[in-house]
C-alpha cells in the first residue's frame, strides 16, 4: 500500500493528467453526442450578457452595411405590396379573401455571437422562448437560409448554422425543381456549400440558383445560392454540385427565424405514417 | 524557513497571485472578444490564451497546474460553446510543460528564476519551450476539433499554421513586457 502511495506520488503529474484528461473528454462527447443544454454555453447568464454588450458597441461599426440591406430588402417588399401593381380591371370591388390563410410568420432577432472558421459553427441570437421562437424552427435573412434553432432559452436562442457539419437541408434546383440535399463542404469555407445526390437526369448549368424546397422549415424558393462548379468530388450515380452561398456568413448582424404554422402538424402526422409502417 | 522571512515571502507571493489572476482575466478577454475573430484563410487561428499556462512560475505544484489548466479550458470552452474541447487540450499543455522543465530546467534554479519568461530565461530556450507546447496543444484541439483522420491533411496544415500564428503573437508579448535587468 505504501510503495503504492510513492509510486503515486512521484508520478503525480501523469496521473493528475489522467484524472482531468478524462474528465474534459467525457464532457466533451458527452456534449457533442447529445447537443444538450448545457450549463456551460453562450445562452448562460455570464458569458450571455457579455457577448451582449461586446456586440451592442460593435454593432456601430457595421450600421452603414445594415442600412443598406435593411433598405434593399424594403424596397423589394415594397415592389410586392398590392399598390406597386397596375389594376388591369377598371371594375373595383373589395373582396375579403378567405382563400389564403398565413403559414409563416416571421420574428425578427439580432445576431449577438457568431462563428464561421470551425467544424461546427453556431449563432447565438438575443430572441427566446418568450418571443415565440421554439426548437427547430428555420432561421434566413433577406439573402437567404441561415440555419436552424437549435437549443432556446426565455431570452435567448443558438442557432445550427448552415456551416456545421451535420447541417442538411431538403433543396432544389429553382429551374427545374430536381430535388437535392445542400450541406456544407468539407475545407471549412464559409462562402461555399455542397449541393448533392441531385437526380441523374437532371441538368444543372453553372450560375442556376438553389433555393429551398420547401418540404421542411423554410417557404418554398428561399435561396442558398448560385451554383458554381458541376463536377465537385464525390457524387458516384448521383450529381454533387458546388454551390456559392448567397448569406455572407461573416457579417450576419439580422435575421428572421421563420414560424410555420403547420409545422407541429406535419411532424405529428408524418410520425403517426412512420409508426404504422 | 524562519519567521524574519516569512513576511516578504508572503507579500511576494500574493503579488505573484494578482499577477496571475489579471493575466487571466486579459488573455480570456482577448482570446474571446479580439482573436475569436481573427482567421488567415481558414487556416491559421491563433489560441493566445495559452500564454496564462506557459507563464505559471516554475514553483507551481502539480495539482494547481492543472487545476488552472482545466479551469482556463472551460472558461474558454464557455465563450467559444464547445465544452470539454479547450479544456483536454489545455491538460494535455499542462502535462507537457511539466515534462518540458522537469527535462531543461535545474530543480534548485527556482529560487533565481521564478517565471519562465522571456527576459529571465533568454530567447533560444523560451523560443523552444513556446514553440513545443503550442504545437502539442494545437495538435490535440484541432484533430479533437475535426474528429475525423479523413481530413488530417488539411488539419496538419491548420496546426502548423496557426501554431506559428500564436507562438509569434506569444513572442511578440514577451517583447512588449521585457525587462532588460533581470536578464542575466
Amino acid at each position: 500500500m505504501r510503495n503504492l502511495w510513492i509510486f503515486i506520488t512521484k508520478y503525480n503529474a501523469f496521473f493528475l493528467f489522467l484524472i482531468f484528461e478524462i474528465s474534459s473528454l467525457l464532457i466533451y462527447i458527452k456534449y457533442n453526442s447529445f447537443q444538450k443544454a448545457s450549463f456551460i454555453n453562450s445562452t448562460s447568464q455570464v458569458t450571455g450578457t457579455l457577448y451582449g454588450q461586446v456586440d451592442a458597441l460593435k454593432g456601430y461599426l457595421s450600421l452603414k452595411e445594415t442600412n443598406d440591406s435593411l433598405a434593399r430588402e424594403n424596397a423589394k417588399l415594397r415592389g410586392q405590396l398590392k399598390v406597386s401593381f397596375y389594376v388591369d380591371s377598371v371594375d373595383k370591388r373589395k373582396v375579403n379573401d378567405t382563400v389564403y390563410k398565413q403559414q409563416y410568420s416571421y420574428i425578427v432577432a439580432k445576431v449577438i455571437n457568431n462563428s464561421f472558421n470551425k467544424r461546427s459553427n453556431y449563432i447565438t441570437i438575443d430572441r427566446g422562448s418568450r418571443d415565440g421562437i421554439q426548437k427547430d424552427m428555420g432561421v434566413i435573412t433577406g439573402a437567404g437560409v441561415v440555419g436552424q434553432v437549435i437549443q432556446v432559452t426565455d431570452h435567448l436562442a443558438i442557432i445550427q448554422s448552415v456551416l456545421h457539419k451535420n447541417t442538411r437541408f431538403s433543396a432544389m434546383l429553382a429551374g427545374t425543381k430536381d430535388i437535392g440535399s445542400f450541406v456544407w463542404g468539407n475545407d471549412l469555407d464559409p462562402h461555399k456549400g455542397l449541393l448533392i445526390d441531385i437526380q441523374n437526369n437532371a441538368q444543372p448549368k453553372v450560375g442556376d440558383s438553389v433555393v429551398t424546397s420547401g418540404y421542411s422549415l423554410f417557404p418554398t424558393g428561399i435561396p442558398f445560392g448560385k451554383i458554381t462548379n458541376l463536377h465537385a468530388k464525390g457524387g458516384g450515380l448521383l450529381i454533387n454540385v458546388e454551390v456559392a452561398l448567397a448569406v455572407d456568413f461573416t457579417k450576419l448582424q439580422y435575421v428572421y427565424v421563420v414560424n410555420n404554422k403547420f409545422a407541429g402538424e406535419q411532424t405529428g402526422l408524418e410520425a403517426v405514417q412512420n409508426k404504422n409502417e | 524557513m524562519n519567521k524574519r522571512d516569512w513576511r516578504p515571502y508572503k507579500t511576494k507571493m500574493s503579488r505573484t497571485i494578482l499577477i496571475n489572476l489579471l493575466r487571466f482575466i486579459v488573455l480570456v478577454f482577448i482570446q474571446v472578444f479580439l482573436l475569436k475573430n481573427i482567421t488567415f484563410y481558414n487556416l491559421a487561428t491563433p489560441y493566445f490564451y495559452i500564454l496564462f499556462i506557459l507563464l505559471l512560475p516554475f514553483e507551481v505544484p502539480n495539482v494547481l497546474l492543472f487545476v488552472l489548466s482545466f479551469v482556463l479550458g472551460l472558461t474558454i470552452d464557455a465563450f467559444y460553446d464547445t465544452p470539454g474541447l479547450h479544456a483536454s487540450a489545455c491538460v494535455v499543455l499542462a502535462l507537457v510543460r511539466v515534462l518540458f522543465i522537469s527535462i531543461t530546467v535545474q530543480k534548485d534554479g527556482f529560487d533565481n528564476e521564478p517565471e519562465p519568461t522571456l527576459s529571465i530565461m533568454g530567447f533560444r530556450w523560451f523560443f523552444t519551450y513556446a514553440l513545443i507546447l503550442t504545437l502539442f496543444h494545437h495538435f490535440f484541439l484541432l484533430n479533437l476539433e475535426v474528429f475525423s483522420f479523413s481530413e488530417i491533411q488539411y488539419t496538419l496544415s491548420r496546426v502548423v499554421l496557426s501554431s506559428l500564428f500564436t507562438v509569434f503573437l506569444i513572442l511578440i508579448s514577451g517583447l512588449l513586457f521585457f525587462r532588460r535587468k533581470e536578464r542575466k
